[in-house]
């Protein structure tokens, strides 16, 4: 068994019933990879994470891992996690959530989670469609496209949830696509030590459901696109707006410093202990 | 001291151990949130204001996963966005105590008036099978004990448990004494039994005698999956009937097998009683004063009070029914526990009903008009 094979076993439920829920070619296994690895990498106790999802393909990665794991109702992730991490601070707490997850359902915990700067990281597979219900349209599928309820036409603006988190405040902000897996790897170690509330989009693909009806090939023809389409944000500071038209940017898009809930709390508690004289 | 009925369930929260809130503003229970604002972070808790209701009940449901008894409180409008994670807390069987301040409806209806229509929806709001333990006052010693109870209950069985109260006892000030003296029954703390096995043996979701299965805290070694999925014994999605099945029958059991620790409800007068009114909250109180005054006047009657609302309380329906020929059943709907007890009376005696739905109480000559009415 090679290293890196070796490495993710050592984190995997052995007594859960295999095969996995996912779909031959699907990303999500790619993101499972990095996260493993960002943890292992760090070296945190498997006691000490906590790892949450809501619903969809995204929210059935928790089951396969050997963590304290809570698969919640759908787009409500953000809130247990901030049951969970404003109950015990000393749990790192991680949430995967899917795009209509996060940002349809979710929308608003995910902004007020960003804007309150709670101590979670946030990982959210961008894949534009709801896959597990048979590929209807999201939140980020784009105008144009084709899905099982757009079937002439999306009508709709797609939202940029990266964008978005930066917008409502979130101190860390990464973007990457699963072509880009060793990028994965880097984004969520640095989002999983940062302090406050820190997000990683990974750019993802649907070829069975989103491909499938816009026509836009395998698996591997879908991630060869996110390899010709993304772009570094270093770069990209140096390309002209029409050249950057159709591309995905890619790695840290914020790294900031916020007052982080928890430590703010803790002042509170001073304050109200003083007001009482005790 | 002098405290309304929302003040009393925070110092029933606080004396059970309750550390963490999280809740949205709404009338009429927004003075629960105001004073543990204050009061948590004075002993170590946290309290936080969500986005709304259904955060409210996620981020209660998180930290009690974490360990820390937790509470949230609402009204109407609110309670009806918590029951999709009051599902949620029921499947993965996560202590937690959710306080309903019930104002008129549907949707924002009434909100500074008072009324008793929650009651079916306490019962059966959130979808699929499931049992609930709700629970009623109508005092403001009541709101402080069963607030208690409420979390004991929540601990004991590892489920969600409901306190709810109408506008009147909420914001009703009485004078109450908080006893402290840890040999008094009705303020005894209960707290969730952890597993004692080693990690690798522990099964999260195995049946016991009781039906409650030993609650691991995150974060305690005991790692495990939490699911709003149909779960196997290892807390691991299953769709085999073999699973399924006694899964949710064992959710059902560790209710139904311990009424008697659950139940409670209060009989005034009712050994020779002919005609027994059967009430809970505010009405309970115009009940008794009806009572009397009936007593006084020299007719048979009776007060049976509910303080568990459900599981419906049969046994004392059916006590009452041994001498009663005559039910009236008050309340501030349009009849939803009278259902419950024309289902237990069965024809044996006759069941009226005073239902009121204008945003007033029910007063004590009302109830005695109906028994004259009835009599």
């Amino acid at each position: 068994m090679p290293e890196v094979t070796k490495l993710i076993h050592k984190y995997l439920r052995h007594d859960k019933k295999f095969p996995h829920v996912w779909c031959p070619g699907c990303g999500t296994g790619i993101i499972l990879g990095a996260l493993i690895r960002a943890i292992d990498r760090i070296g945190y106790e498997k006691d000490e994470v906590v790892l949450i999802s809501g619903i969809g393909c995204s929210g059935r990665l928790p089951v396969y891992v050997d963590f304290n794991t809570l698969h919640t109702t759908h787009g409500r992730a953000l809130t247990f996690a901030t049951g969970v991490k404003l109950a015990k601070p000393s749990l790192k707490v991680i949430v995967i959530m899917g795009d209509g997850d996060a940002v349809a359902i979710g929308g608003n915990h995910f902004i007020h989670a960003a804007r309150r700067n709670i101590d979670v990281a946030a990982i959210i597979v961008n894949n534009s469609t709801y896959g597990m219900t048979g590929g209807q349209y999201s939140p980020t599928t784009p105008y144009g496209m084709r899905s099982t309820t757009t079937v002439y036409s999306n009508i709709e603006q797609d939202f940029k949830i990266s964008e978005l988190a930066v917008t409502a405040g979130a101190v860390f902000v990464g973007r990457g696509t699963v072509y880009h897996a060793k990028l994965l790897d880097d984004l969520m170690e640095k989002a999983f030590l940062k302090p406050g509330f820190s997000v990683v989009e990974v750019v993802s693909h649907c070829h069975v459901q989103y491909g499938r009806q816009n026509r836009l090939g395998s698996a591997v023809e879908m991630m060869e696109w996110q390899r010709d389409h993304a772009v570094p944000v270093e770069k990209a500071l140096k390309m002209k707006p029409e050249e950057l038209k159709d591309k995905i940017l890619i790695g840290v898009l914020v790294d900031k410093e916020l007052p982080v809930y928890q430590d703010e709390y803790e002042k509170i508690r001073e304050r109200a202990k003083r007001a009482t004289g005790g | 001291m002098l405290l309304q009925g929302n003040e009393a369930i925070v110092e029933g929260a606080l004396r059970a151990g309750c550390r963490f809130f999280a809740g949205y503003p709404i009338t009429p229970a927004t003075e629960i949130s105001e004073v543990l604002s204050v009061r948590l972070p004075q002993v170590e808790g946290t309290f936080i204001q969500m986005e709304d209701e259904i955060a409210s009940l996620g981020a209660v449901i998180g930290a009690s996963l974490a360990g820390v008894k937790s509470m949230t409180a609402t009204s109407g409008p609110g309670f009806s966005l918590m029951q999709e994670n009051l599902g949620f807390a029921i499947i993965a069987e996560v202590p937690c105590v959710i306080v309903n301040v019930m104002r008129g409806g549907p949707s924002t209806g009434l909100p500074t008036f008072p009324s008793q229509s929650d009651v079916m929806q306490s019962r059966w709001g959130t979808h699929g099978d499931h049992p609930i333990i709700v629970l009623s006052a109508s005092t403001v010693r009541e709101c402080y004990e069963i607030t208690i109870r409420a979390f004991n209950l929540s601990e004991k069985f590892r489920t969600p448990a409901i306190v709810l109260i109408d506008e009147v006892v909420a914001h009703m000030r009485e004078k109450i004494v908080l006893s402290d003296d840890s040999d008094d029954e009705e303020v005894k703390i209960f707290n969730r039994v952890k597993p004692t096995m080693p990690p690798e043996w522990y099964i999260p979701y195995e049946d016991t005698p009781s039906g409650v299965p030993p609650m691991a805290n995150f974060g305690e070694g005991y790692r495990y999956h939490v699911t709003g999925l149909t779960h196997d014994i290892r807390g691991f999605p299953t769709s085999r009937q073999d699973e399924i099945g006694p899964f949710i029958a064992r959710l059902h059991r560790k209710i139904s097998s311990h009424f008697s620790e659950i139940q409670t409800a209060e009989f005034f007068e009712t050994e020779d009683a002919e005609m027994t009114v059967v009430a809970y909250g505010c009405v309970a109180r115009s009940a008794k004063r009806a009572v009397i005054e009936a007593r006084g006047k020299g007719i048979k009657v009776g007060l049976l009070k509910l303080i568990t609302i459900w599981p419906f309380m049969r046994s004392a329906v059916e006590k009452v029914l041994q001498t009663s020929k005559i039910l009236i059943v008050p309340e501030m709907n349009m009849g939803q526990i009278s259902r419950e007890v024309k289902r237990v009376n069965r024809g044996i005696a006759k069941v009226y009903t005073l239902n009121k739905v204008d945003g007033t109480i029910i007063t004590p000559p009302e109830i005695l008009n109906r028994m004259m009415e009835v009599a």
